[in-house]
This record gives structure tokens, C-alpha cells and sequence, in this order.
């Protein structure tokens, strides 16, 4: 496998995370309300896409997202002014960007020419003119060689035999060298030990010491440096392999460097032959520089390897006075002490945590819930009185354990931005792909939903702003026409209502066109030609199966995708949607969601002598039916009369093939239940036992998708549960079938 | 005993890729997110070698090998710089902080090694 | 999936009696075994899937291993026990009426199923174990659950 694959899949998750990022602070700067710090971290962004994307030699992406950062660089230092149409180029740039991420992770391809263009669009911001996409970014995209300094390595054991060829290389025609370290240099944790191994590398031989500049022992400043190496080295080592040892130390050791060959020219400047062959060779002090005393040096006695390893020990470092940033301080006052210190301060007190801590965390509060309840079971079985300790101290916890888990869900709660975030860019596309002039409003990102619930708001909202854009919304022209701006405004919102999440989706368009709506749900089959609807049952014909309003199917809202899917796919998290529209004026969608899929309030019933949950948010009301409201009709069905209007009556243990006949619904209780699309229904059961939060428990987990049930749960005597899936059971084709099919064995 | 590393940058693929990297060399290997974050991890240790990114939120990598040296424990610690970037205006900007190498990235495991050993007796 | 095809020659197996048949499984598929406690019925369900249990927490489906493998219903009783076992990545309890014994054996001793025309001895036997004149049926789990439904028609 490749080494790299483990890193891809955080590299893609990361890429994700700048690309919001990226687009949050574009949308800031665009509006406005951007600062410096925006800037900054848009660069980052797009540089951190960069960085990663050269680890797996993305270079189509690298190239591309070096033209921006480039860009972005120059908005960052000033010389590109931050205005509206500079941003607009950068939004789109961030989209062919966002194509590139997603050609390398082997999803789609770029389109090469709409890169090349914005390419150029992105060079264009800053040289007025187009830099090629095929120039390479500065190093980026270097090989394995792009290193500050050629890698060497070397063990100082073996040096000897690194050196063997130096004994043959004393004809003329070598280079010469000297350099003299800095106390900048050790400050730096830079060590003239570490540069003189690099040139033993090179074959650096005759290397000597030239240690005259040191006072007497008194007057010595440990933090000073006082000396300076002169070496030769091979006439075929080319220079910039010399000078790359040199490279990062810079002027913090200035170094002389000739070939022999240009000083027997006579080329040389004068000052650097004098600089060169000064000092006597001293070649042995790195024979063994931990050695006690080598070769003495004949100008000035020193002991070269305890000063190389001086150098490097911890009190005697040089003068940090070589640095002016250092002040006196304590260095734990110090530390936080950076340029940016008071900006981090302001950053929340965050951990990043494994979600799968917290998922278990929750697990595991989940079944404190259960056992709570189970111990409060037995306690009530025992007979205790209300105000035994007991009973007292079971409230006390169960009051505890109701905090725990509101806390603990609260861990795992987001703001729904993070989906928010990817609408602009959709917007954008389906606007052009329609050629509608949109602008997206968006309210409400801050509003918080447990995490589970977040990642799949995603696919309901594109929906619903696909729709609100291909059919809410007129032709510009159409628009205009009709006294309104060319723009159409497409609000998304997020809200908190009653325990649940709501988003809104509208739009200012045309609104639904209900004699359309109708005659379409009258040819489909869908409603009697002359059945009597409000207007607000004609706008949710929409939701019905086999529905869809296109004249034309366009590419945009004809995948295949119809209104009846996104409301399916919404009631799978236990959700409604629902339309309310006015002609002219547009269309509000309003779809609401549990804040969690972790727990659920539930009505727990008894059907066919089995225990069942019934989602307490589809329970209209619970009745006890008169014999009388009691009505047959056909073979086997049977109708209830409630105030005036009549709802078919469904028996759950048949529902659920747990028996054969449904019993009296006079002798058990009806739940009265509401749905979008099957409108309601009441559901006969034996009994109801009560109310309780339930802990979701998914049987797909383990097993599968069951029909008619949503999922599982653990009650307080530890058995499981079904939760009902109420819109599937009073679905109309789940009824069917089960008409069709003979009856299921009683268990 | 093992040498360790402290390494500080913002993307997690980069430090996971480092940490993989130097843990199979038998290096111990403190990680840190940002600037910050890489000087509250110095307060409670001693790395041999630092590691450190440049374009990091919150505190860059200039600031933060600035807060480095000016702790006297980890004065003569060296300070590998790890970096898309590699004009010598930077590398000047980072030496002047404190550097001790640059390190271009991408990377790979043998030539990070190699930079480690070249700047740690 | 069975952890077999390693190259351990040795390997364990659980075996267990349905009528006069005995059976075993890979050892390493097996989390642990427990009493029968009652099971919920799923809706719509095919006979041998009993129901789903509450395994500390988790909601494991259990099978019916007898029904599942053509032999009829199995009768529970209180010494009825619940094979727990990990199946791609899902953990499912087989119902069986005893667990008889564990078994070292090595790949040499497996013999290829005789074709017997059945389709549930094609589907569930993997191979077959001669030892000291008995003959084990060695059970294959990845067919175990009833098949996916069709994703459902928009």
C-alpha cells in the first residue's frame, strides 16, 4: 500500500474544513464585515490546500491553488485592494478550486479551460497580466531535493573513512574556505560542530582553528564567540554544495569561499586571500573531537572540543543581546508573551475531542437513562412510600441523570453553518446553470443541532434550494415584467421551535401554481377529479409520489429527485415538511427535525401483547372511539369519526402481522396521528402504558431496514422495543401491500 | 533513550504524517496545533528538536520560535522549520526569530531524518 | 467473516447439535455465549429471525439457526443458549439448543462439501469434518441475515 494512503483521508477532511473556511471569510470579505485576520485566514486556508496537496503530488492542484494564494497574498500585504469584484473573482476561484479537491480525491475532473481562465482571472488581480498555470509555485512542487540544505548524514564514528580521500587531494586546483560564526549563530541553536560536519562530508580536509581572537581566561564572555575554521575541500565539489551548508545560517556566519584556481588567476578580491590560508591547519581537531586535547594549534593553545561542545551545552549560550526581541523577563511571564498573544487570548477555551468518545459518552448516558428507569421500576413494584429516602433519592437521580444527558447532548451539538456554509457556492451554480439572478440570504447559522442530525440536513436543503431556484423563481425577465427586481432572494433560515430545529427555505418567485398542481395530480391519478382540496392540500400535492411540476425536466431538479423523496428522506429523521405559498409572492418550505437522533419522546402502547413506541411528535391526540364512530367500509376497512370528518382506522398488531383480525377499536384506544402525505389516521392499540424519553437504538446497526419500524429502544425492564415508523405505516402503499399479501403468521 | 520531538502545525494530515514518521525512527513525538499551543507544550518539556510550520492561526511560526528562544531552557534547542515556502526573504525572517534549518515541504521520511540528525549532536 | 483462511494450520471450533446433525463454527467469529432471554419479533420478518435482544445496550437480531438451516423451528427452553457472533461487522445471536464442545483441528481435516442439491446446504455449509466417525457440518455465517431488501422504489 502506499505509505501515504492513511494520510489522504485526513487530508480530505482537512481540505473540507479550509474550503468552508475559505468561502465563510470570501462571504466576509464580500459583505464587508471582513478584517485583517479574515484575509489571513483565507490565505491560510488556501495555503494549507497547497501544503497538503504537494505531500501527494497533487499537481494540478498545487499549481491552482498557488495562483490564488498568490492573490491572496497580495490582498493580504496591501498591494491588492479589497473590493467587491476582486472578492467575486476570488468566490469563483474558490469553486474551481473546490474542483480541484475533488478531481484529486477521484471525483469528477476540472474543467481544464475554466481553470486556465480563472487562473489567469487570479494572476490578472495582481500583474495585469496572465501568469501561466504551467509555471511551477516556488519550491511547492520540488522534488524530494527541496531541502533548505542538501540531507546529508553523517556518523561521526565513521568519519575517518569519509576522509580517506583527503590524504590525495593536497595538488593544487581546491577550494579554500573560512568562516567565522556569530553569537547570533549559536543563538539560533546553530553550532559551527554541526557546519564543520556537513564539510567533512563534502571531503573537508586540512581544517584548523583560528582561535587567536580569545582573551585570557578572565576576561572571557561564555556567550561570546571568539573563533573562526578555515578548511580546503576538494577543487571538483561544486560550490553550491558549499555554499548549501551555508545556506540557513546566512549572515549569521559569514563565510569566505575561493577556488584556488581563481586565486592563482589572480581574480580573487584581496581581502578574501586574506581572509584564507591564515590559520594553520588543525585538521586533527576533528579526528576525534571529544578527544581531550588535540593537536595544540601552534598560535594560540585551545581545547578545540571543548569548545565545540561548550558551544552546545546549555549555560555558557551566546549573548542573547544578539537579539534585541529578548527582554529580561521571566521566561514563564514570557512565553505567552507573543505578537499574537492577545488575540489568543480571546479564543475560547476549546479541546478537540475523538467523536467517538463522545458518541460512547452518550452510549453510555443512554443506559444510565435506561437503568435509571429500570430502578425506578422495582422501587415503584416495591411499594415504597413516595416519601421513603428511597423514593426521594431515585427522584434526585433520575432529576441528575435528565441533566447528564441534556449535558452530554449538548457536547455533540453544532451550529448548523457548517452546511449553511456550502449553500453560497450551490447557489451560484444552479443560478447560472438556470441563468437566474439569485441572491441567497441565509439567518439563523448559529442555531445548534446535535451532530447526527447536521450531517444529514445537507441533502434536504440542496433539494429544497434546487427547487425553490429551477421553479420558485422566474427568468429575470419574467421578473421584471412582473414589477419585481431581476434578483430573486432565496432565504434559508434555522430556528428553534418547540424542541425541534426548523429551516426554512423561501423564495420571493412565482409561488405554486395551483390549478396546475391540480390538474397534474388529476391526470397522475393522484386526487379525484372533483375532490375538494384547500389550498394548502393543493401546494403539498407536490409531496405526492410520481409528482413533479417540470414542463421540461432540467438538469438542475430533474435527477431524478422528486419532492416526495425529500420528504421521505426527512421522515426518516423523524421530520415534516410542509409549503405554504402565495401566488406571486413565492414559496416558504418548512421542514422540521428532532434536535437529536439520540433520544426521542415516545408514547409506549401495547399492540397484539407486544410493547411499542409511538413518536409522541405524530400524535395528534389519543381517543377512546364510541361504537358508533366506528364505520366499515369495503371488505376490510373501517373509518373513524372524528368531529365531522372521517380518518381511516388502522389496526398496528395487524399493521405489523402480529395478528390476523383486528380487534374491536371500541374496546382499545385510537391514536389520532398526522403525516404530510397520508394525512391522518388512527391508530387502533390495545393500551397505552405512558410517556417516556426513549433512547434511539438503531436495528440497522446490527441487522436491517425493518418495514414500518424507525428503529429501537431499551425499556426500564431491559427488553427492547420497537419505535413505530408512523408515516410508514399509514402510508397508502404499505397499506396496499399489505392488503395484497396474505397474512403475515402471528408470532 | 529516545530523542523527542516536539512538532508544531495546524494541519492534523501534517502532523499525522510527522508523527508516523518520526515514531517509526524511534523518536518520542509531542504534537501542537498552532503557535500557542506549541509554547504551552514547551512550559512542561524538554524536545531535543522542534518542528514548527510557519502560516499557523493564532500565533505563526515566527512568533512562536521567537517565544521559544526567549525561554532559557530551550535556548539552544534546534529549530527545524517546515514550510511550503522557501524564498530566501522567509527563511531570512525565520532565522532572525531563531531558526536553526528550513525544511521544504513536501517532505519525505528519509530527508526530515536526515535534517534532524544534521542539526542534533 | 470467518477468520480462516491465515495460514494457522490449527484452528478452533464450536460445535453444537440441531437434532441428530452437529455443526461448528470458527471459534474466532464467537464473542460469547449466553442464556435465552426473550426476544422482541420484528414486523415482516422471515420465521428463522426470532427476534432482537438487548445485548448491554446494543440490539442484536437473533437467528434461528435451526430454522435457518431448513430443519424446522427450534423450541426454546431455559437451557436454550445464544451464540454470539461477529458477522461483517455486525453482531448476531444464533439460537441454538446447546453448545456441545470446542474443537482443535488443523485445514487438512476439512473436506469438501458433497453436493446433496440443496440449496441451503450450498449456501451455509462451508466443508465438512470427519473426527473419531463423526461428521460436522462446519457453518459459514455470511448468508446468515435475510437478504437486503431492495432499496426501496421512490
Amino acid at each position: 500500500m502506499d505509505p501515504m494512503e492513511p494520510f489522504k483521508a485526513t487530508f480530505f477532511q482537512e481540505c473540507e474544513e479550509q474550503m468552508a473556511e475559505l468561502e465563510a471569510g470570501l462571504l466576509a470579505l464580500e459583505s464587508g464585515e471582513g478584517d485583517g485576520e479574515t484575509i489571513n485566514a483565507v490565505f491560510r486556508a488556501v495555503h494549507s490546500v497547497k501544503g497538503g496537496a504537494g505531500a501527494f503530488g497533487f499537481d494540478s492542484l498545487v499549481k491552482f491553488a498557488h495562483v490564488f494564494e498568490t492573490a491572496l497574498d497580495a490582498m493580504r500585504s496591501g498591494a491588492l485592494e479589497v473590493e467587491p469584484e476582486a472578492v467575486k473573482i476570488m468566490l469563483r476561484a474558490s469553486d474551481v478550486l473546490a474542483d480541484h479537491v475533488l478531481e484529486a480525491k477521484g471525483q469528477g475532473q476540472v474543467d481544464c479551460a475554466r481553470a486556465q481562465a480563472m487562473a489567469e482571472e487570479l494572476a490578472g488581480l495582481t500583474s495585469g497580466g496572465g501568469e501561466p498555470l504551467e509555471e511551477p509555485g516556488d519550491g511547492s512542487v520540488e522534488g524530494e531535493d527541496s531541502f533548505g540544505f542538501t540531507p546529508l548524514m553523517v556518523d561521526l564514528d565513521e568519519a575517518p573513512a569519509a576522509r580517506a580521500p583527503q590524504a590525495d587531494v593536497e595538488e593544487p586546483g581546491g577550494w579554500r574556505l573560512s568562516f567565522a560564526p556569530t553569537e547570533a549563530m549559536y543563538a539560533k541553536g546553530n553550532d559551527a560542530l554541526l557546519l564543520l560536519r556537513e564539510l567533512e562530508r563534502l571531503g573537508a580536509h586540512d581544517i584548523s582553528l583560528e582561535s587567536s581572537a580569545l582573551p585570557e581566561f578572565d576576561f572571557l564572555n561564555p556567550e561570546a564567540s571568539y573563533c573562526k575554521w578555515s578548511a580546503r575541500l576538494p577543487g571538483d565539489v561544486p560550490e553550491a554544495d558549499i555554499r548549501d551548508v551555508f545556506d540557513f545560517v546566512g549572515d549569521d556566519c559569514p563565510l569566505a569561499l575561493i577556488h584556488e584556481n581563481e586565486l592563482i588567476k589572480g581574480a580573487a578580491p584581496p581581502s578574501l586571500v586574506a581572509d584564507l590560508g591564515l590559520a594553520p591547519a588543525l585538521a586533527s581537531a576533528l579526528d576525534d573531537p571529544f578527544a581531550t586535547t588535540p593537536a595544540p594549534p601552534p598560535a594560540a593553545p585551545v581545547d578545540v572540543a571543548a569548545l565545540l561542545s561548550a558551544a552546545r551545552a546549555e549555560a555558557p549560550q551566546p549573548a542573547p543581546k544578539a537579539r534585541p526581541a529578548v527582554k529580561d523577563a521571566p521566561a514563564g511571564e514570557e512565553l505567552h508573551a507573543g505578537k499574537e498573544a492577545g488575540k489568543a487570548a480571546a479564543v475560547a477555551a476549546t479541546i478537540r475531542v475523538d467523536l467517538d468518545r463522545v458518541d460512547r459518552l452518550i452510549d453510555l448516558v443512554g443506559e444510565l437513562v435506561i437503568n435509571q428507569a429500570m430502578l425506578a421500576q422495582r422501587v415503584s413494584e416495591a411499594n415504597l412510600a413516595r416519601s421513603s429516602t428511597v423514593a426521594i433519592g431515585l427522584d434526585e437521580l433520575e432529576q441528575l441523570t435528565r441533566e447528564i444527558q441534556d449535558s452530554v447532548m449538548a457536547i455533540r451539538a453544532q451550529p448548523v453553518k457548517s452546511v449553511f456554509q456550502r449553500m453560497p457556492r450551490l447557489v451560484r451554480e444552479i443560478a447560472s446553470a438556470t441563468r437566474k439572478e439569485v441572491r441567497l440570504v441565509t439567518e439563523g447559522e448559529n442555531t445548534e443541532v446535535d451532530k447526527t442530525v447536521i450531517e444529514r440536513l445537507s441533502d434536504p436543503i440542496t433539494h429544497m434550494l434546487r427547487n425553490a431556484i429551477d421553479h420558485g423563481l422566474e427568468s429575470p425577465e419574467e421578473r421584471v415584467a412582473a414589477g419585481k427586481p431581476a434578483e430573486g432572494v432565496v432565504r434559508l433560515a434555522a430556528l428553534h421551535r418547540s424542541g425541534r430545529i426548523v429551516i426554512e427555505v423561501s423564495d420571493d418567485g412565482r409561488g405554486i401554481n395551483r390549478p396546475r398542481v391540480r390538474d397534474i395530480a388529476v391526470s397522475k391519478g393522484l386526487i379525484a377529479a372533483d375532490a375538494s382540496l384547500t389550498d394548502e392540500e393543493v401546494d403539498n400535492l407536490i409531496f405526492l409520489p410520481g409528482f413533479s411540476t417540470a414542463q421540461t425536466i432540467s438538469d438542475i431538479s430533474g435527477r431524478g429527485v422528486g419532492m416526495d423523496v425529500v420528504k421521505r428522506s426527512i421522515q426518516a429523521l423523524g421530520g415534516r415538511i410542509s409549503i405554504s405559498s402565495q401566488p406571486g409572492k413565492g414559496s416558504t418550505f418548512t421542514m422540521s427535525l428532532p434536535l437529536t437522533l439520540a433520544v426521542l419522546d415516545g408514547m409506549v402502547v401495547t399492540a397484539a401483547e407486544h410493547t411499542l413506541v409511538a413518536p409522541l411528535t405524530a400524535i395528534v391526540e389519543t381517543l377512546r372511539p364510541k361504537p358508533n364512530d366506528v364505520r366499515r367500509l369495503g371488505p376490510r376497512g373501517a373509518v373513524l369519526a372524528v368531529r365531522g370528518a372521517h380518518v381511516p382506522l388502522i389496526d398496528v398488531g395487524v399493521a405489523l402481522g402480529w395478528r390476523p383480525n383486528p380487534v374491536d377499536p371500541a374496546a382499545g384506544v385510537t391514536l389520532l396521528v398526522e403525516s404530510e402525505v397520508g394525512g391522518r389516521a388512527a391508530l387502533v392499540v390495545d393500551a397505552i402504558q405512558g410517556q417516556r424519553q426513549v433512547v434511539i437504538k438503531s436495528l440497522e446497526a446490527n441487522y436491517q431496514r425493518v418495514e414500518a419500524i424507525a428503529a429501537a429502544t431499551i425499556l426500564g425492564d431491559g427488553r427492547v422495543a420497537l419505535i413505530l415508523d408512523v408515516d410508514a405505516v399509514i402510508d397508502s402503499r404499505f397499506l396496499e401491500k399489505l392488503e395484497s399479501q396474505p397474512l403475515a403468521q402471528a408470532s | 533513550m529516545a530523542k523527542t520531538v516536539l512538532t508544531v502545525d495546524d494541519s492534523r494530515m501534517m502532523r499525522e504524517m510527522l508523527l508516523s514518521v518520526l515514531r517509526d525512527a524511534g523518536f518520542n513525538v509531542i504534537q501542537a496545533e498552532d503557535g500557542v499551543d506549541g509554547l504551552e507544550k514547551l512550559a512542561g518539556a524538554a524536545p531535543d528538536v522542534i518542528i514548527t510550520d510557519i502560516n499557523m492561526p493564532r500565533m505563526d511560526g515566527y512568533g512562536f520560535i521567537e517565544g521559544v528562544r526567549r525561554d532559557a531552557r530551550h535556548r539552544a534547542t534546534p529549530i527545524l522549520v517546515l514550510s511550503t515556502e522557501s524564498d530566501q526573504a522567509k527563511k531570512a525572517r525565520a532565522r532572525d526569530a531563531g531558526a536553526t534549518g528550513w525544511i521544504v515541504k513536501p517532505f519525505n521520511a528519509d530527508s526530515l531524518l536526515s535534517a534532524i540528525r544534521r542539526v542534533s549532536a | 467473516m470467518d477468520a480462516v483462511d491465515n495460514s494457522h494450520d490449527q484452528f478452533e471450533l464450536i460445535s453444537f447439535k440441531i437434532e441428530d446433525q452437529e455443526f461448528c463454527l470458527d471459534i474466532m467469529a464467537v464473542r460469547e455465549i449466553r442464556g435465552w432471554t426473550h426476544a422482541t419479533p420484528l414486523p415482516h420478518s422471515p420465521p428463522y429471525v426470532r427476534g432482537v435482544i438487548n445485548l448491554r445496550g446494543a440490539v442484536l437480531p437473533i437467528i434461528d439457526l435451526k430454522a435457518r438451516l431448513g430443519l424446522g423451528a427450534a423450541e426454546t427452553n431455559p437451557r436454550s443458549v445464544i451464540i454470539v457472533v461477529h458477522v461483517g461487522g455486525r453482531l448476531i445471536g444464533l439460537l441454538v439448543d446447546a453448545v456441545s464442545e470446542i474443537l482443535a483441528t488443523t485445514k487438512e481435516t476439512i473436506q469438501p462439501t458433497p453436493n446433496v442439491s440443496c440449496e441451503t446446504v450450498n449456501k451455509f455449509v462451508r466443508g465438512i469434518i470427519a473426527l473419531e466417525g463423526r461428521m460436522i457440518s462446519w457453518i459459514g455465517l455470511d448468508y446468515i441475515l435475510p437478504e437486503q431488501q431492495a432499496a426501496e422504489a421512490a
